[in-house]
């Protein structure tokens, strides 16, 4: 098997000043490709865990590899930020340029790639996201969704193998959400790049492979979003709430109804309770 | 009310001006500047006149525009004609107490007004008619020389263009807290000089944290985007030196030796 694209061995982080670690002994193994979702309330730890995996933070515990290098080896510090993009809450605080397409040349820049390179790299990073034709405008004067694509583009632009998105939609609209979240999926459809996606909106990890519940600063819940989700009451116990489908499906088994907890998204969710309403009469009687 | 700030602002446009390489403009500046103190009489002005006449009308930048620029520096303007009207030298037209003014007094005040808004409008028509990305970019490698001096060239140009990217940004902040505390009852408007003034701390301590905070994320994004002091950056945009700036530069030559020549013309 080829070098995982980010292993955590252990990792704690303990903040100065603070008495509990924010990340408690997390071990973890990405292999390239993955997509996986994130998932925890404020506090779980995991923006802590986001910021360890470019080496933002080095862990006071344990460590992390990102293709095999330690993150605690300055001497790799910018191959590890190449390897592994990031892009977080605020597009404003994000975005150093004063027009979109000299913001997206930002990290090439700084990397010394050739000026024509760094042309055609701007150019397909903005196409990834589907911004091209804004490469001319002022950030200020996009909306939120359309600035988040740019930082995301801005990361593309320096591509990496890896990206991490630490709440880009938490301050969003429903609107930019949909964007963005259309614009993370097609990237990783195109380029089959790993993506691991932090959130606390349950429906934004229903299109991962792999679903991380974050709880106290550690693991608590680890699988597909299918078998993370179906374990409603696992969740509750978090805090938690599975997504509006995964609900329904729970309250009408409780009613009695023979149904499958994973039907995630709300087009399954509708074929399954239609496929219960359709199953041949005399199998169940107790239907009104 | 805060939207109608002109100082730094950028018309984008496609004329000869605009495309001319910023280190050209920069170094006109600088000469235009040059000239313009070296003019001491009605020739030198008019030339001087001329140049930024021709330079506006070939950059698209309307005479309005230019002069609105004026406006906010007028009490400066007005202040130099004043104190200059006095320090004339010569029989005395007028004469009251301390006051004294000369016809040379006069000539001082009309020279003194004109180099001035010559001065103002001169810088105004290179920040019109040349992106402030373009400008920083123009200034960092102008003064790249600077670097074997271990003057911080690349940090301070970076510096000033986040300043820039960031000015809508805080200005945008700024209409939105003025607009939470005036529904909380806040006036800014009315009142005493002191009772605005301190009407100003609710909103300044505000503005001050979350620049702050975003000036901390900003950094974060930054590192994470492989930005590092001291290594080799490239650049997308490579600043063309073409043939139009050596034109440029041969005009302002003739233009600053004619300041000269007309400096010993009398009048």
């Amino acid at each position: 098997m080829s070098v995982p694209i980010l292993q955590l061995d252990n990792v704690s982080y303990t903040y100065e000043e603070a008495r509990r670690p924010a990340l408690d002994g997390v071990s973890l193994t990405l292999q390239a490709g993955d997509f996986v979702a994130v998932l925890g309330h404020n506090g779980s730890g995991k923006s802590t865990l986001a910021k360890c995996l470019n080496a933002i933070l080095r862990p006071t515990a344990g460590r992390v590899l990102v293709d095999g290098m330690d993150t605690a080896d300055p001497s790799r510090l910018l191959d590890i930020r190449r390897t592994v993009g990031m892009v977080f809450q605020n597009p404003d605080n994000q975005i150093v340029a004063s027009v979109v397409e000299d913001d997206v040349a930002f990290a090439p820049e700084n990397l010394g790639v050739e000026p024509r390179e760094i042309r055609v790299r701007v150019d397909e990073a903005l196409r990834q996201v589907g911004m091209y034709e804004f490469r001319l405008h002022a950030p200020h004067l996009l909306s939120g969704g359309q600035k988040q694509r740019i930082a995301i583009a801005g990361v593309l632009a320096m591509r990496p193998r890896c990206i991490v998105l630490d709440e880009p939609t938490a301050m969003l609209d429903p609107v930019g959400r949909r964007e963005v979240l259309s614009a993370v999926r097609q990237l990783r459809r195109s380029s089959g790049m790993t993506v691991v996606l932090i959130t606390h909106h349950m429906e934004e990890c229903i299109y991962a492979d792999r679903l991380i519940v974050m709880s106290e600063g550690r693991i608590a819940m680890d699988g597909s979003p299918r078998a993370v989700f179906s374990q409603v009451e696992a969740l509750r116990a978090l805090g938690l709430t599975a997504p509006e489908t995964v609900s329904l499906l729970h309250s009408l088994r409780a009613e009695g109804w023979d149904l499958p907890l994973d039907a995630l998204r709300v087009e399954d969710c509708a074929e399954a309770i239609a496929a219960y309403l359709r199953r041949p009469r005399g199998t169940d009687t107790d239907l009104e | 009310m805060l939207k109608d700030i002109t100082l730094g602002q950028y018309f984008p446009g496609d004329t000869l001006i605009h495309r001319l390489d910023p280190r050209t403009k920069l170094i006109w500046l600088v000469g235009y500047i040059t000239a313009l103190f070296l003019a001491t009489n009605v020739w030198g002005y008019v030339l001087m006149l001329a140049v930024l006449v021709l330079e506006a009308a070939l950059g698209h930048i309307r005479p309005k525009t230019l002069l609105s620029g004026l406006k906010p520096l007028i009490f400066i303007v007005i202040f130099t004609a004043v104190i200059n009207l006095f320090y004339g030298s010569g029989e005395a037209l007028w004469e009251w107490w301390i006051f004294r003014i000369t016809a040379d007094g006069i000539r001082r005040a009309v020279f003194m007004a004109s180099r001035i808004m010559l001065l103002i409008c001169g810088s105004f028509l290179l920040t019109y008619t040349t992106s402030p990305l373009q400008l920083t970019d123009g200034l960092e490698r102008l003064l790249g020389p600077l670097k074997k001096l271990r003057v911080p060239v690349s940090e301070l140009a970076m510096m000033m263009s986040i300043a820039l990217r960031f000015i809508p940004t805080l200005i945008e902040e700024t209409d939105k807290i003025m607009s939470a505390q005036k529904a909380r009852g806040a006036s800014f408007d009315t009142g005493k000089l002191t009772e605005r003034a301190r009407a100003l701390v609710p909103l300044l301590i505000p503005l001050f944290v979350s620049a702050f905070r975003r000036a901390d994320e900003l950094a974060t994004a930054m590192e994470c985007r492989c930005y590092h002091t001291g290594g080799a950056r490239t650049r997308m945009k490579q600043l063309v030196f073409a043939r139009r700036d050596v034109v440029a530069l041969l005009v302002l030559a003739v233009l600053v030796a004619v300041a000269i020549v007309l400096r010993h013309v009398g009048v």
